[in-house]
């Protein structure tokens, strides 16, 4: 019956109850596959029908095993010709503060092997506080902040560390089905030594009584794999009388360069 | 920052997963001349063009590309700048939100092959809403074709999907590259090591 029901992308129609025993069904064979011996899984699937958008939109055949080649084993290189100094601070971008909860999301990001990711390219966008983003495609009757566009830019230190000085996003609504909300989250886009790490994805905040809603959270089967996206609330982060702190660390895929070869050409 | 911080870090180091772009990556992602890795009246500019298509081969309208290629001797640029382009350094990146009609369009270089025998290709990632997950794939210059067969990964593949790797050379020189997400002609996506499900 489930699959009778799969109609288009953004019809709404559909209750939660629908999703959430979708969901369930998956996340319950996933687990008995594990309980068989099988690995769990630690990506999204890209087949995950309870995010109706991602019907059409996923490939149905293996990807083909491909060793990288030169140009794979290189990432673009940004600097700070690149980037603004103020992009890492979301709240100084207009004339004035934006509504909600100051927030400093910090972490680092490392490669498989656990070594920083420096001088690299992070990129976030997300909502403002009542869950609206700036974009003309979101119609959700939430206030616009005017002193909020909620896009940053940064590059990684020597360290792998990244830092950025925000508003906590709201959860907003969409139209995967009806009464469908997405927990907060902030999105991350990021680059590594190589190009084959390059990713995209979603920061989580702990505690969201959305999650088991979510399914693009959700399309993480195993648990522990999703709270790899939730970051971590760290009161000495925190500032005195000015913001609450989150640290969020990122692992990009092993690197197949050896580490000494990199770099060295300025 | 102390020696500590420079040491591979032993916590659990399990690729972070991805998640889809989503809609709303039109306003953060794309930049000024983020798709012309040269200006399109530069000398020996090409363009790099295709449609992104669904399974039911509509074609995607909220989709970026991404490329990443060497110039035309076959060199990597380690070159910064690719957000602030200053229209004479090559810095091999580019980025292109689609069209509404899923038309993507970059200004590049044909890049060169960076080992000799080699056939050249550009690098591709595609990101949309509903792809859970980036993909990679290739798009080959057509022109080599003794290079081209006697490469070691397109020969591991069959014909028909050999042939969806290589790009096609308009009669306008530009080069045409379309990226089928799903069904019958779907697009060889790449899984490269290191990169688990």
């Amino acid at each position: 019956m489930g699959a009778q029901k799969l109609s288009g992308p953004d019809d709404a129609a559909e209750s939660q109850a629908t999703l959430s025993a979708e969901i369930e069904e998956i996340e319950a064979s996933h687990a008995a596959a594990v309980a068989a011996g099988r690995p769990a899984e630690t990506q999204p699937r890209l087949d995950y029908p309870p995010y109706r958008s991602s019907l059409l939109r996923h490939p149905t055949k293996d990807p083909r095993h491909a060793d990288p080649e030169t140009i794979e084993l290189f990432s673009p290189a940004f600097g700070h010709r690149d980037i603004g100094i103020l992009e890492s601070d979301l709240t100084v971008q207009a004339g004035g503060e934006p509504i909600g909860e100051r927030i400093k999301v910090t972490g680092r990001v490392l490669d498989g092997e656990g070594r920083p990711v420096a001088g690299q390219l992070v990129e976030i966008w997300q909502a403002n506080s009542a869950g609206r983003y700036i974009h003309k495609r979101d119609q959700h009757p939430a206030p616009i902040d005017p002193n909020f566009t909620g896009v940053g830019r940064t590059l990684t230190g020597p360290d792998g560390s990244y830092s950025f000085i925000t508003i906590k996003p709201g959860p907003y609504p969409w139209k995967n089905h009806h009464n469908a909300w997405r927990p907060a989250h902030i999105h991350f886009s990021l680059f590594g030594t190589e190009f084959t790490q390059r990713m995209v994805t979603q920061m989580y905040f702990p505690g969201d009584p959305l999650f088991a809603l979510d399914p693009i959270y959700q399309s993480i089967t195993d648990q522990k794999a999703r709270d790899r996206l939730v970051a971590t609330y760290n009161h000495d982060v925190t500032e005195h009388e000015f913001l609450m702190g989150y640290n969020w660390d990122i692992v990009l895929t092993g690197s197949n360069r050896t580490w000494m070869e990199e770099e060295d050409h300025d | 920052m102390t020696e500590q911080d420079l040491r591979p870090d032993s916590r659990d180091l399990t690729a972070t997963p991805g998640q889809t772009v989503g809609p709303f990556y039109g306003y953060a992602l794309p930049y000024p001349g983020d798709n012309e890795l040269v200006p399109p009246a530069a000398p020996h500019s090409v363009q790099f063009h295709g449609v992104v298509y669904d399974g039911a081969g509509v074609p995607v309208p909220d989709s970026l590309i991404e490329i990443w290629q060497a110039d035309e001797t076959g060199t990597v640029s380690r070159q910064t700048g690719s957000l602030r382009r200053d229209g004479f350094t090559f810095t091999g990146f580019g980025r292109c939100e689609v069209d509404p009609e899923g038309r993507f369009s970059f200004s590049t270089l044909n890049p060169g092959p960076t080992e000799p025998g080699r056939p050249a290709f550009i690098s591709v990632v595609v990101f949309a809403r509903g792809l859970l997950n980036r993909l990679f794939t290739r798009a080959y210059l057509p022109e080599d074709a003794e290079a081209l067969a006697a490469d070691p990964f397109l020969s591991s593949l069959d014909p028909a999907d050999r042939d969806r790797l290589i790009a096609t050379r308009e009669a306008d020189g530009s080069l045409r590259f379309d990226i089928r997400l799903q069904g019958e002609d779907e697009t060889p996506f790449l899984r490269f090591p290191g990169h688990v499900d």
